[in-house]
């Protein structure tokens, strides 16, 4: 085995062993994500590199301490992507953490064969874990039922089962044409547009609400998007196409969160709900996922903001703020919060991962 | 005697089976290779009953084995002796369609074409259909990650449920996933999906509808060599196409089917390609050209486009026959799932030809080709011991090859009891070991579902050591036919 990993492993056991906590942090650029993070620091990015990229076979295999850029540069090479639009918060972002992180961008509640999270572009992939051992979970192939769907579950665990050596992930065609559409309408006029246009075939792959202006990009064959944009056209209120240099960007900052809207010191809660849900009056808000996923600026509590994405059928998480004290996680239910602590005692018994960075105790 | 007669009392009369005429039926699953009968089957019909039969089996240490449909052909339901077998057969009401947020909230034992049948007036659909979807239940989909014809655009299972609930064998009651499209903490419906009945019962399953396409079209392109049918099919996937049904017969399942559902398949090609496009009328017309322009270009002697929707229906008719032609060509056929990169499917198909020689039995074969997916189907005689013993070795074997090829052993079947001693080859002991840690995390006391998916380590010893002395037949004390 590689000398690399053979360290590693020593340090896993070591600070198993000596029941010293451990921090998985590369790039760093999710340090303000999940509750604070300690431990003695253990950067995977000493395994890097792409160990494969088979643009038939649509997928990637890369080592976790890969810069997230370098693999979408390598895809883009071959016109593909990651389905799942990931945010990177930094140019120090790698595959390794932006799977731990389980975030994905504006894509994901894409309609067609983009639609998906980070998860739904796992296929497999190897764990260190607290016991020392290299785990080999799931495979290179698109379906494959063989054994419990573990390296699924890595996305967005935070660390807390153990270290991601390397990961598969599907990957896809670029769409061939992209065009976005921005309409005036209100908070509740949008959440009703988006979940009407939701139920019919079009190629919606992101939108954007905010400051009450509705953008909404298409993408697919020509035929499909500019067959969609004029029939939306039509009907919407505006409907103006937007020029195609300024909504790249426009994309990339929100997805980046850059400046903007995202600019500012009050804390932004990730509300996570139906797509019905009705409006939140919470606070001022950026909506995307096609009413799925709202973005709130608010100094309400915490007890407010959690009740109100409960009862609407959701969950809230303290994004970005300044006070992580109560915890920035929706607390589980008991049953679930049981499988939790015991799927922690079978892959981390020493309790060395990434402690307390998704919920104390962990 | 006493387990039946204390089911009795927290049950009514009759959703409590014992009598052999009755639990017969349920003595297996699609895979009639391995059956046993159960001791007692109940069929309960509420939540309220179900967690009477839970509490009782917890307290007095008796095994469950879940049940849907029973079409499952990994023998994931194959009763256990001493065991009960829950049949969730009465969990069939689809509880809430929601059109504005195109999801649908069903019960375990509603039928996968009923919840696109019930979607269908409101423009939607449920995407996964297994070739089963007339008969299989949604909460064995669930259990299994069921696949179908569409999962290489549309997604497995896993990318169509939005939520479950299940209840753990203590009776505790989980919720897993949300309505939204993330929930707090660890991702345990990715985990829950395809486990095969031995984390929870499911009580309740919500999956995502999506909206139906304007305009499907399907292309039949036949192939002089199975190999060149691979390559076309690697080369569509490299021009960046996505085909939303991608399916391969070779020449045996074609002349198989073709005197079955009469769908015009060319009988001398070697392998006959089924490729459809869906979208609206102008993306399908432009998708169409770039596909039959690829598949020219990757050696098809023939390409027949569908004019109108009753044709392509006929198209798919034969590949959605296949298994039933199976049935009438042979006393029995035995179907394996496993699944390879896709650049492998020529060779694949070789070495299979290569096996039916060896064995001794003729073995026709259709593809999920998009996703890499084989559906073998070995013909055999099940009244004689000696080609049952080869049909089995055969599928092994095909199972062997999917892992040394880089794939895996099922796509979409699950292992059940069937792909036990595979598991041992494609998993390290390890790993084998961590799986069955995730057992114990949702099910401590090892009563659901025991002994499927995960081999011991004693069976993976056996299965070494017979490997290596080659032929003998595995396991001579497990019941066959």
């Amino acid at each position: 085995m590689d000398a690399v990993l053979d360290e590693l492993i020593s340090r896993v056991q070591a600070a198993a062993d000596a029941r010293r906590p451990l921090r998985i942090r590369a790039g760093g650029t999710k340090d303000f994500y999940g509750n604070a993070p300690r431990g003695d620091l253990l950067d995977p990015r000493v395994w890097s590199g792409i160990e494969s990229h088979e643009p038939s076979e649509l997928v990637i295999t890369v080592r976790a301490g890969t810069p997230l850029r370098e693999v979408e540069d390598a895809l883009a090479a071959t016109n593909q992507m990651l389905a799942f639009e990931p945010p990177h918060f930094g140019e120090a972002a790698t595959i390794g953490g932006c799977v731990a992180a389980g975030l994905s961008g504006p894509r994901r509640n894409s309609a067609g064969y983009t639609h998906g999270g980070v998860r739904d572009s796992v296929l497999g992939a190897r764990l260190l874990d607290g016991r020392g051992r290299l785990l080999r979970f799931g495979g290179t192939v698109i379906k494959n039922v063989a054994g419990y769907d573990v390296s699924r579950v890595l996305a967005g665990s935070l660390g807390m089962l153990g270290v991601i050596i390397d990961v598969s992930l599907k990957v896809l065609p670029r769409p061939a044409t992209e065009a976005t559409l921005r309409f005036d309408l209100d908070e509740a006029q949008a959440l009703h547009q988006l979940n009407q246009w939701g139920g019919r075939p079009l190629p919606i792959s992101a939108s954007c609400w905010r400051d009450g202006q509705l953008w909404l990009r298409l993408s697919g064959s020509q035929a499909a998007v500019s067959q969609a944009a004029q029939s939306l056209c039509q009907e919407g209120r505006g409907g103006d196409c937007l020029d195609a240099t300024e909504v790249i960007s426009f994309w990339r900052d929100l997805r980046e969160q850059n400046a903007g809207w995202f600019a500012g010191a009050t804390a932004l809660w990730r509300v996570s709900v139906p797509t019905t849900a009705e409006p939140l009056d919470l606070g001022d808000q950026c909506i995307e996922w096609g009413g799925a996923l709202r973005w709130v600026r608010t100094s309400m509590p915490a007890t407010t903001i959690r009740e109100r994405a409960r009862v609407l059928g959701g969950h809230a998480t303290l994004f970005r703020g300044e006070d992580r004290s109560q915890g920035v996680f929706t607390p589980l239910a008991a049953p679930l919060a049981a499988i939790h602590q015991r799927l922690k005692e079978e892959f981390d018994p020493a309790r060395i991962f990434n402690p307390g960075r998704m919920y104390e105790g962990l | 005697m006493d387990v039946i007669k204390a089911l009795r009392e927290v049950l009514p009369a009759n959703c409590v089976l014992s009598a052999p005429e009755d639990t017969r039926p349920f003595e297996c699953d699609g895979l009639t290779l391995i059956r046993q009968i159960p001791m007692v089957v109940v069929l309960p019909e509420n939540l309220q009953q179900l967690q009477r039969v839970l509490k009782f089996c917890n307290d007095r240490q008796v095994p469950v084995v879940p049940r849907g449909a029973g079409t499952g052909l990994a023998g994931s339901a194959l009763p256990h002796p001493a065991g009960v077998l829950l049949s969730m057969a009465k969990f069939n009401r689809i509880l809430h369609m929601d059109v504005r947020e195109r999801t649908a909230t069903v019960e375990p034992g509603v039928r996968n074409l009923a919840i696109s049948e019930a979607a269908a007036p409101h423009g939607l659909y449920y995407a996964p259909d297994p070739s089963s979807q007339i008969a299989c239940t949604i909460g064995g989909n669930v259990a299994e990650n069921s696949g179908g014809v569409h999962c290489l655009k549309y997604g497995l299972t896993l990318h169509n449920v939005m939520s479950v609930r299940g209840l753990t064998m203590a009776g505790e009651e989980l919720l897993l996933g949300s309505h939204a499209l993330d929930a707090p903490g660890l991702d345990l419906l990715a985990l829950f999906v395809g486990s095969e009945g031995m984390l929870a019962i499911i009580t309740e399953v919500t999956v995502r509808l999506v909206p139906i396409a304007q305009v499907a079209r399907c292309i039949m392109a036949s192939f002089a060599d199975v190999e060149h049918a691979g390559d076309a099919v690697e080369a569509l996937i490299a021009a960046g196409i996505i085909p939303a049904g991608l399916e391969m017969l070779d020449q045996a399942a074609s002349r198989l089917v073709e005197p079955f559902a009469k769908c015009g398949y060319d009988l001398d090609a070697a392998a006959v390609l089924l490729c459809e496009s869906d979208g609206t009328a102008e993306e399908v017309e432009a998708e169409i050209a770039r596909m039959a322009d690829v598949l020219r270009a990757a050696r098809a002697t023939r390409v027949q486009v569908s004019r109108d929707e009753a044709e392509r229906l006929r198209f798919w008719a034969g590949r959605k026959n296949a298994f039933p032609a199976a049935g009438r060509a042979a006393p029995a056929y035995y179907c394996t799932d496993g699944t390879i990169p896709r650049k492998h499917l020529g060779r694949m198909l070789k070495s299979i030809q290569a096996m039916e020689l060896r064995y001794g039995l003729r073995c026709p074969n259709v593809f999920h080709a998009g996703d890499g997916n084989l559906h073998p189907l070995i013909l055999f005689d099940d009244s004689d011991p000696d080609s049952v013993a080869r049909a089995e070795a055969f599928g092994a074997e095909i199972l062997e090859e999917s892992i040394r090829l880089g794939g895996t052993i099922s796509g979409e079947h699950g292992v059940g009891m069937e792909k036990l001693n595979q598991m041992c080859s494609q998993f390290d002991r390890q790993t084998l070991d961590a799986f069955l840690g995730v057992k114990r995390a949702f099910d401590p006391s090892g009563l659901l579902n025991p002994g499927k998916v995960v081999p011991s380590l004693h069976r993976c010893a056996e299965y070494g050591r017979m490997r290596i002395s080659a032929g003998a037949v595995p396991f001579p004390d497990l019941p066959r036919f």
